[in-house]
Formats: structure tokens, sequence, C-alpha cells
């Protein structure tokens, strides 16, 4: 079986759990199916996994539907059970996948203590820009100006850039890539998996129904359209100046 | 008396109504089913320039209650709501705020507490917080819960009282269910609340105050004293806030609420939504002839021993419910029985069968025939003399 391919990483999976309890046009059934692909390509069995995860949509990634041990906490708190579990077994690939509230909000304070710590955690944060699961509220993440159900005259905070947030902290692997840019994100991720230290991987995620919906990009293809058209990679951005940089998205690798 | 406009609302909105009309200084919150709309239709208010109220979208529950803390002890009239995990995430600036006497009002839609997850009803969250020095309301309705938040402003802030109050409804059956509700106008509600007007307060340079300094062995236990005197001394003014708000809407606001207690010899004392479903069944046993009444505590802490004692000294059979369990008490008993039975031995009441029925965790559903099967357990209690099993279960599989 062609490792990657759809067949192969549907042994990866608990099916009996599917359809995802995903919204139509959620960006987190892609990401599922990328990090899923990065694994198979790589070659590793699921039994080596622990994936713990946080409370949001984006923790519904691998709990319940990773045929693997998966380790559903609370709220925020996804890297620091994840580094109780490392510590106690080192052999075990730890991998934490949380939304942008989970990791970046109530969790922050773990995120970057995560980094600071370099310890060897693979963290993949769903980065939806919202609060998608209680319904559409403002995040740390979400743009300046977008509007959410607590902005409903749009965000007057600014958002962290979590890529240079984590690498400030002292992370050892840093990368942001969309769920637009698929193939990408499967070579980042396999990265962050085999990397030895604290690797973060920030994956856009398309919310069409508590973000798009609210800020012109109500239909799925509108909202992957969004990432094509506003990320640039790294060396493009070089040549940009902050006028031409101001709406965009840059991606690729920050720190290897 | 003012007459209320009627519409219909969830018991989320309710709150956000009521929280609107109020219109207090800051609110502070972070999203979480089924408290969420609560504060998302405030947040509308904020918008749309209803309300002069600071809103603050934090980054957690712990620094929602941290800046409620802050802004009430700069002098401000602070209100914020959550649930469940949220109220987890609180607990120690529960304490600070209580500890502090700042009267701030938390609005808690009752969610069960994981793990494992699970976003129903259940009290275990705010049974939690019973010893942590809030004043507790619970609501059977969207309309009680916005009479409650009212009243909680008032109680909050009572200079007699100033502490903090938790006021309490059931998530997703009254949060989510939409019933009609009685709005009072405005202005009689800016009335009813009136100004806060702190006695101390940061920010307050003339009087400079230190608030939550270090207390150690030398004054920790004397605070402690004035805090729990503060709590003792409550329920007579909580009833008259009851009594101007009853005269205010025209809606009866006892502290606790009585169904045929007056010459019932079965009683089930409930809290909140099922309450509800409890006095059907009573209606419908009492048209059969049977003597079975209903008691509802509206205020659950400070804990109003007497009224229910009082009720129900003279019944043959009592049983409690209980949505929550307190782990470890003899035989895993739930909070609200081993408050009246504690309260019964310390009034010499020994003869008494009292029974304990947990019910409704994670949100299972509450059905009439399980209450019957109450009544009837009580009946028969009543006839064999044997109180038969301390802690039993209602709609559990085993
Ligand atoms: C302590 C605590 N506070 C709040 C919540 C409610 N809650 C559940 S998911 C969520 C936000 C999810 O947003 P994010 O992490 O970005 O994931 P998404 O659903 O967008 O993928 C919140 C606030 C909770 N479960 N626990
Ligand atoms: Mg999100």
């Amino acid at each position: 079986m062609n490792p990657g391919t759809t067949t192969s990483i549907k042994r990866m999976i608990r099916q009996e759990v599917f359809p995802t309890p995903f919204c139509p046009g959620c960006g987190h059934g892609i990401l599922l199916g990328a990090i899923l692909r990065a694994i198979d390509e790589l070659g590793w069995s699921m039994d080596e996994f622990l994936f713990v995860s946080g409370i949001g949509c984006g923790g519904w990634i691998p709990s319940p539907h990773f045929a693997a041990d998966t380790l559903h906490v609370t709220h925020g708190r996804a890297i620091a059970f994840a580094t109780g579990a490392k510590l106690f077994n080192p052999e075990l690939k730890v991998v934490v996948i949380g939304g942008d509230g989970d990791l970046a909000s109530i969790g922050g304070n773990h995120l970057i203590h995560g980094a600071r710590r370099n310890i060897d955690l693979t963290v993949i944060c769903a980065n939806n820009m919202i609060y998608g699961m209680t319904g559409g509220q403002v995040t740390p993440t979400t743009p300046h100006g977008a509007y959410t159900m607590t902005t409903p005259q749009g965000n007057p905070e600014r958002p962290f850039d979590l890529c240079q947030l984590v690498a400030a902290a002292g992370a050892s692997y840093v990368a942001r890539y969309s769920v637009y840019h698929v193939r990408q994100l499967i070579r980042s991720l396999k990265r962050a998996l085999q990397h030895p230290g604290f690797s973060f991987v920030e994956v856009l995620s398309s919310c069409p129904v508590q973000y798009g919906r609210r800020n012109e990009l109500r239909s799925p293809v509108a909202m992957l359209n969004y990432f094509r058209e506003h990320c640039v990679p790294i060396s493009r951005a070089h040549t940009m100046d902050s006028a031409e940089l101001a709406d965009k998205i840059v991606i690729g690798e920050f720190v290897r | 008396m003012v007459e209320s406009k009627y519409m219909p609302l969830d018991g989320a909105n309710a709150v956000s109504q009521a929280m609107r009309q109020i219109n207090p200084d800051v609110v502070a919150a972070y999203p979480i089913t089924p408290q969420t709309a609560v504060v998302q239709n405030f947040s509308q208010y904020v918008a749309d320039g209803l309300v002069d109220t600071e809103f603050v979208p934090v980054e957690s529950e712990h620094a929602a209650m941290s800046a409620c803390v802050g802004a009430s002890a700069a002098g401000a009239r602070v209100m914020t709501a959550t649930a469940a995990n949220g109220l987890a995430l609180m607990w120690e600036m529960l304490y600070i705020a209580s500890g502090m006497r700042l009267p701030i009002v938390l609005t808690v839609v009752n969610r069960a507490l994981s793990s494992p997850l699970n976003i129903h009803c259940d009290h275990s969250d705010s049974m939690g917080a019973r010893d942590s020095g809030w004043l507790q309301l619970y609501a059977e309705t969207g309309q009680e819960a916005y009479d409650n938040t009212i009243k909680a402003i008032r109680i909050a802030e009572h200079p007699d009282i100033l502490l903090p109050v938790m006021s309490c409804q059931d998530g997703f059956i009254t949060g989510h269910g939409v019933e009609r509700v009685g709005i009072l106008p405005d202005e009689a509600v800016q009335e009813f609340v009136g100004t806060y007007h702190p006695k101390y307060s940061l920010l307050d340079t003339d009087h400079p105050v230190t608030m939550g300094a270090w207390d150690f062995t030398d004054y920790y236990f004397e605070h402690k004293r004035q805090q729990t005197e503060a709590m003792n001394n409550a329920l007579p003014i909580v009833k008259q806030i009851f009594r101007e708000y009853e005269e205010l809407s025209g809606r009866p606001q006892s502290i606790v609420d009585m169904w045929g207690m007056d010459d019932a010899d079965y009683a089930i004392i409930v809290l909140a939504s099922t309450a509800g479903t409890t006095r059907t069944v009573a209606r419908e046993w009492r048209a059969r002839g049977i003597k079975v009444g209903v008691i509802k505590p509206r205020v659950y802490r400070p804990f109003p021993a007497q009224e229910i004692i009082e009720a129900i000294k003279n019944c043959k059979a009592v049983a409690v419910l209980d949505r929550a369990i307190s782990f470890g008490t003899p035989l895993g008993a739930g909070p609200l029985f081993t408050d009246i039975t504690s309260a019964l031995y310390n009034e010499g009441i020994t003869g008494l069968p009292v029974v304990d029925y947990i019910y409704g965790l994670g949100g299972r559903d509450t059905v009439p025939p399980m209450i019957e099967s109450v009544y009837q357990d009580l009946q028969e209690i009543a006839a064999t003399g044997e109180r038969g099993a301390l802690v039993r279960y209602l709609g559990l599989r085993e």
C-alpha cells in the first residue's frame, strides 16, 4: 500500500467514529488528513504515538479519530499534560494538537514555557482565528478589525504572531502553513515530527461557519482562496515593504 | 408594582437582558458552553451602545475573575458569567473575591465538570464552590434567572453583606430553553439596583487602602470570623430584598418556595429546573388525594435551614434530590442532603426518615415517572417504617 494514500491512512483512524463532527468546509479535516499522511509517509506506526489535545474543535482532530493513544484533557492544558507524559516515557512520540484558543489563549502560558524548555514535543496549532466550538468569539489570533460574535464592531485588539512568539521563547522548529498549502504542510509536519526539541507548526484552518460568514468568506472555497491569496512565502516577504505586507500572512519555516 | 413586558427568551438571554438593565461598569468573561450566550448577547448590547460597560473578552476564566476582582476593588459594579470547568478555573479567584468582600455577581449556567467531558447540566460545578464564601441562588426557570440576577446586585452590595453572589440556572434546560419571561421596565430595574457607592476602593486617593495584604497568625482568623459573620447574618437581608423585589415585580419571591407543604406527608426537596417536573407530578398526586409536597430553595448559601426544617418536620418521609455527588461523604450523598440532615440533627429531629436521590448527572433526563417512583418510595418507607438505602440513583443504568 502506498504510504500517504487515502487507503493507507484509513488504517490509522477509528473508522467507526466517522464522519467527523466538523462543520461543512472546516479546515480541521484537511489538517487531520495531513497529520496522518505525514506519519504514514515517515513509515511510523500509530503505536509509537501519544496524541494530547485540549478542548475545542481542533482538539477533536486526534480524539476520537486517531487509532492511537489519545489523552483528551482540559481547555488550555494539553502541553502541560503532554510534558508530564513525555518526561515519564521519553520513548513516546508526543504530539499536541489544539486550536488557537486552546494553545494561545487560555493555554498561552504553557505554550511559551514548553518552547522555553525546548522539550521534545510536536505542537500543531489549528488556527482558525476564532473560538470555533463555542460559537465564534474573538481569540488572541483574530485579525485586527475582524468581526466575531464578541466583536460585532470589529476586533479592536491586535493578534499574536504565534510563530514569532514561540520562536522568541526558544522553540527549535517553527513553521506556518495553511490548509490550502497541503503539500508544504505535510512536508513541514514530517520535519516537525522528526525534530528533536520543541517543534511548533501553526496551521491556518478555515472556519467558514464561525469566522468566514461574518467576514465575507462565507463559503469553504472563499476561505481557501483567502489563504491562497493572502499567504506569502518567507522569501517573497523579504522583498515586500510593510505596506504590501499589511494584510498578508507569511508562511514557511521560521526556525529550522 | 410595575408591569412586566413579556417576551420569549431563553434563560441565558433573560440574564443578558437583566445585565443590560443593570448596566454594570465592567464585564470580563471567557466563553464556555452553555454560558456563552449570556456574554455574547451582552457584547452586542455593548457594541450597540445600549450600556456603558467596559467589556473585556479576556484569555481565560482565571483572567476573567481576576479582572473582575481588580475592577471591583477599584470600586466598579462588576458582573461575569461562566460554567463547569470555567468556574473550576476561577476557583483561586473565588476566594480572593469573597475574602476581599467584593460584591461581584457571577452567573453560572450549570454544567457537569470534566472528566469525562460533558457539556450538559448538573450542579457539580457550583456545588463544588459552595464553601468559597459566595452566596448562591438557584433558578428554576429563565424568569427566576432574570429575577435573581437583579436581586443579586442588591444582595452583594448590601453594606452588611458585601459578599459576591453566584446566580445559577440549569445549563440547556433553562439556559437554552425558550420560555415566556417578564422583563421589568429599564428604569424600574435601575431604580431598584441604584448606584453602587463602595465604602472602600482603590483609586480613591484621598483614602488609600491596602487589599489582600498578608495577614498571618495575627489577624487572618479574625477576618475569617467577620466573613462568616456576614454570611451568617445575610439571610434576613436577603429575605428583605426578595420581598422588595416581589413588591416591585408582583412575582412571588420566597427564599424557599413551598408547594403543598402546609399538610404534606411526603416531601421532595430539589433545586432549580427539576422542581418544575416535581411539581407537575405532585399536582397529579394531590388530585388523587395523596398529600405530597415540594420544597425548592431559591437560596442555597447561606443555607435556609430554619425554613426547610420547619416545613418538613411533620412529614412522614422526605426525599432530597441532588444533582451532584459530594464524593466521600457517607455513602456518597449529595451536598443538599448533607446540609438538610445535619440541620435536622441540630434541631433535635432524628426520627424523620430522609433519603437522597442522585439524579441528572451529565444532563441525564429526569422525567415524571422517576419523580413518581420517589413518592412511591416515600410512601413505602412510611408504611414499612424501614428507611432502606440512604443514597439512591434516579434514571441510572446498573
Ligand atoms: C476552562 C474552560 N473554559 C472554556 C471552555 C469552553 N470552550 C470549549 S472549546 C473553546 C474554544 C475553542 O477554540 P479553539 O481552541 O480555537 O478551537 P476551535 O474550536 O476553534 O478549533 C472554549 C472557550 C472550556 N471547555 N473550558
Ligand atoms: Mg480556533
